[in-house]
């Protein structure tokens, strides 16, 4: 059945009409406002690599039914920093140089930035708990850590 | 963002299209330079290895771009193209880009395959560009009125030497034409392909790109989230598809209800024997329509053993080829002589790519010209694999790789490019297809099962004097390492195409001094005879990881038999002073205590170090672990990795220990967690919670690389070598915490738990 849906993403307003008004949420990011991130990983909420925030809390958007986040302030990567103006963790991931293929980025940078803003002083262990789940294929786990506790230095 | 088709090809084109245009205006500015090396030209020359212009372009500001055969999975590779480039052409990194992967603009030098990136695809890179120079100089030479030996170049700016006011850049002196060049080409593709230098090439004492670690390119596009990846093209008119595999592998459908999904807006059904996809306006239409379409599927005799007894089918199953790789001596003889005898066996079980998302790819057919966007590491391979399988001619298929969810071999990737195009052409529409996470984990192609039976004699000194090492296991080209014959695609396969496996494996590689030794390998069939979940093919180091799990625990298995360290007993096996160099650096980075190794921690928590130590393609790699194991649940934390590291010259010191820290963290990953699950029907690892990988809170805490530069030497690869010895580095520091010897991977909890009681 046809559904209108209106959605704030990145600050911009976006209405659109589905089919399926219990579609995740990440197809009508990516199909319907045409943003190329977050990624498809696992639709299963497995993986990470489809992390938005949603009101600031990291959500996984494959999993996400779009008919849960009306009215919902949505921030994507694209949305949480730019080269201009960048989150600190993207800074550090740049200084870091974190990524190889990069397709699991979503993920861990979405939630460690809302991890860092409740977590602003973590220790190594609760930098790893508070990400442990996401996936990494390309085994960046170690630049990862050296990225996430340079940001929780200079955030 | 939806970049409408005209948008995408004029950025395809844009380079080309610099070229062009403003290489007429530059055309009259550079006419009065008479050219006599090299007859420049407006039009470009054929895309063949052996013109110069299929591998430089010099624009009208002064920059350059490199066309690379090959492509960066992520690891820096372009980035060290563009350094060894900018370095023979005396140009500032930053001037000097990289286009790779793209069939119309490179020639085939091979993908990314064999870690052959900077090894092979460099060294002919470097060649075009230090001919590039020297027809540069020479043009200069004429224009300038001076020898080139009295010429200097700084930044594309050449310089009568002494008289800084006559030069004249590399802009105005070919930009925007063609070099017309002829190159020393070898006459072969792919990996093989080799560009013989004509010129001199800079000695590596002049090095001053070359060597530095310069950041990535790609990394603040990916962190900005500006950065297209080929899940992120998107074509006008294009539709989505989604694939439907059977339940039980050999199944086909028999009956397709398609009132299933009539509920379901602008879905189509594509059926032809055993291929079955959906196609529909919308992505989310073709998931549920792939979901809820209402398939019976014939009845296939389950084919395949349940996974634990997969190591009793591989030993029992009949040899389908033999090879020996290396005999020397009489192993048999000198067993019979030996003061003591060992012989032990390893297993090894199927390992998935996994993705870290499943494969996608677009096809689009217009008027019989094809353009592929794939993922696959081996795009011209592609092309050909498309041509093929649509009968359309190889001159009008295109295809354009774009960086993939992760590219570790022939994954899933090769397959969806296939699929793409046969249900474009069934529908008359761009198709992007995209699989689901199960279609990634269970359908991909596979790392080899194996196993590697072994047989050591120690003399009276505690030397080895016999070594014989045999694998048998599943070849590890079931399927061909690119799809560029259709039946070696999923698709092929399901389209009734027979299947050809060919036979390979492989022997460890080190340099150890042995009198008598013999290594073999053998291969056994596939498990079916159809379109299959456990065929096999090239996945990260293939064949690596297997035979130097068995033959770097079996060294460490001798060392304990001699009562010697296992440092100390694999430096009396070599000679070589790199083989030494590499072990000692790994060795005095970890602060070795040099002891036997063997149960020496009691504790709930046992503590233990382990090393291995490696060659592949004239790289050596030692790496030593140090673990933890937890006596109550089995589990194994691997606190550190030294790896010390030795690939000749070294390009990029930054992005070549990013390239190690992956392969670390990958391969812990690999040696303690990863199998692919199967019943008798069927793969049942089908994402994430069936095919564990490493976790973060898992991950080593430190890891120390020790690069050794060796700037008077080659540069040989370094994609994939780190990954082989890292199982038994962790397997015999697990045998010296505990006593117990890993002869099985991976090390899970359970696995170690019950080896403990």
């Amino acid at each position: 059945m046809a559904t209108q849906i209106h959605l704030v993403v990145d600050g911009k307003p976006h209405n659109f009409t589905v089919d399926d008004p219990n579609m995740p949420l990440l197809y009508a990011l990516r199909d319907e406002l045409g943003m190329s991130n977050p990624h498809f990983g696992c639709g299963l909420s497995q993986c990470g690599a489809c992390t938005v925030h949603v009101n600031g809390k990291a959500v996984r958007s494959c999993v996400t039914p779009l008919s849960s986040v009306k009215e919902a302030k949505i921030t994507t990567l694209a949305g949480l920093g730019t080269p201009e103006h960048p989150h600190p963790v993207q800074q550090a991931y740049i200084d870091e140089q974190v990524p190889q293929c990069g397709y699991c980025i979503n993920g861990w940078i979405m939630t460690a930035a809302a991890f860092l803003k409740a977590n602003p002083h973590p220790t190594d262990d609760q930098i790893r708990e508070g990400l442990s789940g996401l996936k990494c294929r390309c085994g960046t786990h170690t630049a990862i850590l050296r990225a996430i506790k340079r940001a929780a230095q200079t955030a | 963002m939806i970049a409408p088709m005209s948008d995408i090809l004029q950025r395809d084109l844009s380079r080309r299209g610099i070229l062009q245009g403003a290489g007429a205006l530059i055309v009259s500015f550079a006419a009065p330079v008479s050219v006599s090396v090299a007859a420049t030209a407006a039009t470009k020359p054929p895309l063949t290895p052996d013109q110069l212009d299929s591998f430089i372009a010099v624009h009208p500001d002064g920059s350059a771009t490199a066309f690379f055969g090959k492509i960066d999975g992520g690891q820096g590779t372009d980035l060290g193209i563009a350094q060894i480039v900018a370095e023979e052409l005396d140009l500032d990194l930053d001037r000097v880009s990289v286009v790779m992967g793209d069939t119309a603009r490179t020639v085939d030098q091979g993908g990314a395959s064999g870690s052959t990136g900077i090894w092979r695809g460099g060294a002919a890179l470097r060649a075009a560009a230090a001919e590039a120079r020297r027809i540069l100089l020479d043009m200069a030479a004429q224009k300038l009125g001076a020898p080139a030996s009295n010429l200097v170049v700084t930044d594309g700016v050449v310089t009568v030497e002494g008289n800084a006011a006559k030069h004249v850049t590399y802009g105005q002196l070919i930009g925007g034409q063609y070099f017309n060049a002829k190159l020393d080409w070898n006459k072969q593709f792919g990996n093989p392909l080799e560009i013989k230098p004509t010129s001199p090439l800079k000695s590596p004492d002049q090095y001053k790109i070359v060597g530095k670690g310069f950041p990535r390119r790609d990394v603040a596009p990916k962190v900005f989230a500006r950065f297209d990846y080929v899940t992120d093209i998107k074509v006008p008119g294009m539709v989505h598809g989604r694939m439907i595999r059977p339940s039980v592998a050999g199944a086909t459908p028999v009956t397709i209800d398609e009132a299933s999904i009539k509920d379901i807006p602008g879905v189509r059904v594509v059926h032809k024997d055993g291929f079955l996809g959906v196609v529909a306006d919308k992505e989310w239409n073709a998931i549920r329509a792939a979901q809820m379409l209402k398939v019976t599927w014939s009845q296939a005799t389950p084919a395949f053993v349940n996974a634990d007894a997969i190591y009793d089918h591989i030993r029992q199953a009949p040899v389908r080829h033999r090879q020996v790789e290396a005999e020397k001596g009489s192993v048999e003889q000198a067993l019979a002589g030996a003061a003591k005898v060992l012989t032990s066996e390893y297993e090894w079980p199927f390992q998935s790519h996994a993705s870290m998302g499943p494969a996608c790819a677009l096809v689009a057919n217009k008027d019989g010209k094809v353009t592929v966007w794939t993922g696959s590491q081996k795009p011209h391979y592609s092309k050909e694999g498309v041509s093929k399988i649509l009968n359309v001619p190889m001159e009008n298929v295109h295809a354009i790789w774009k960086q993939g969810p992760g590219s570790y071999g022939r994954n899933d990737a090769g397959d969806a490019a296939i699929d793409a195009a046969v249900l474009a052409q069934a529908v008359g529409r761009p198709v992007r297809v995209q699989y689901m996470r199960a279609d990634g984990h269970a359908w991909d192609p596979k790392a080899p099962a194996s196993i590697h039976r072994i047989r050591g004699g120690l003399d009276a000194n505690g030397k080895i004097v016999a070594y014989h090492f045999e694998s048998k296991a599943f070849s590890k080209w079931e399927i061909e390492t690119t799809e560029r014959n259709p039946n070696h695609s999923l698709a092929g396969q399901l389209m009734g195409l027979p299947l050809t496996p060919q036979d390979s494996f492989g022997v460890p590689s080190e340099s150890y001094e042995i009198p008598n030794r013999l290594m073999a390998w053998e291969t056994i069939a596939p498990l079916l005879d159809r379109a299959s979940p456990l065929r096999t093919s090239h996945m990260r180091d293939p064949a690596g990881p297997q035979m130097h799990f068995a033959s770097e625990s079996f060294v460490d298995e001798l060392a304990v038999a001699a009562n010697v360290d296992a440092i100390d007993f694999r430096l009396r096996h070599l000679t070589h002073p790199r083989d030494i160099a590499v072990i000692k650096a790994a060795a005095e980075r970890a602060g070795w205590q040099t002891r036997v190794s063997g149960p020496h921690d009691k504790g709930e928590i046992a503590s233990g170090r382990g090393c291995a130590y490696v060659t592949r393609g004239g790289t050596l790699v030692a790496e030593i672990a140090e673990v933890e194991i937890e006596r109550r649940t089995g589990k194994v934390h691997v606190k550190r990795v030294v790896v010390a590291h030795d690939c000749g010259l070294i390009v990029n010191p930054q992005q070549l220990t990013h390239t190690i820290e992956g392969n670390v963290c990958q391969a812990t990953s690999r040696s303690l967690w990863e199998q692919v699950a199967f019943d008798r029907e069927k793969v049942t690892s089908v994402d994430w919670l069936t095919y564990p990988i490493l976790d973060i809170t898992e991950a080593p805490p430190q890891v120390d690389i020790v690069l050794i530069d060796h700037p008077e030497l080659p540069a040989t690869g370094a994609g994939e070598s780190s990954t082989r010895p890292m199982a038994a580095a962790i397997g015999n520091a697990i045998y010296d915490a505990t006593g117990v010897r890993m002869r099985r991977a991976p090390f899970r909890p359970d696995l170690i738990k019950g080896s403990l009681v």
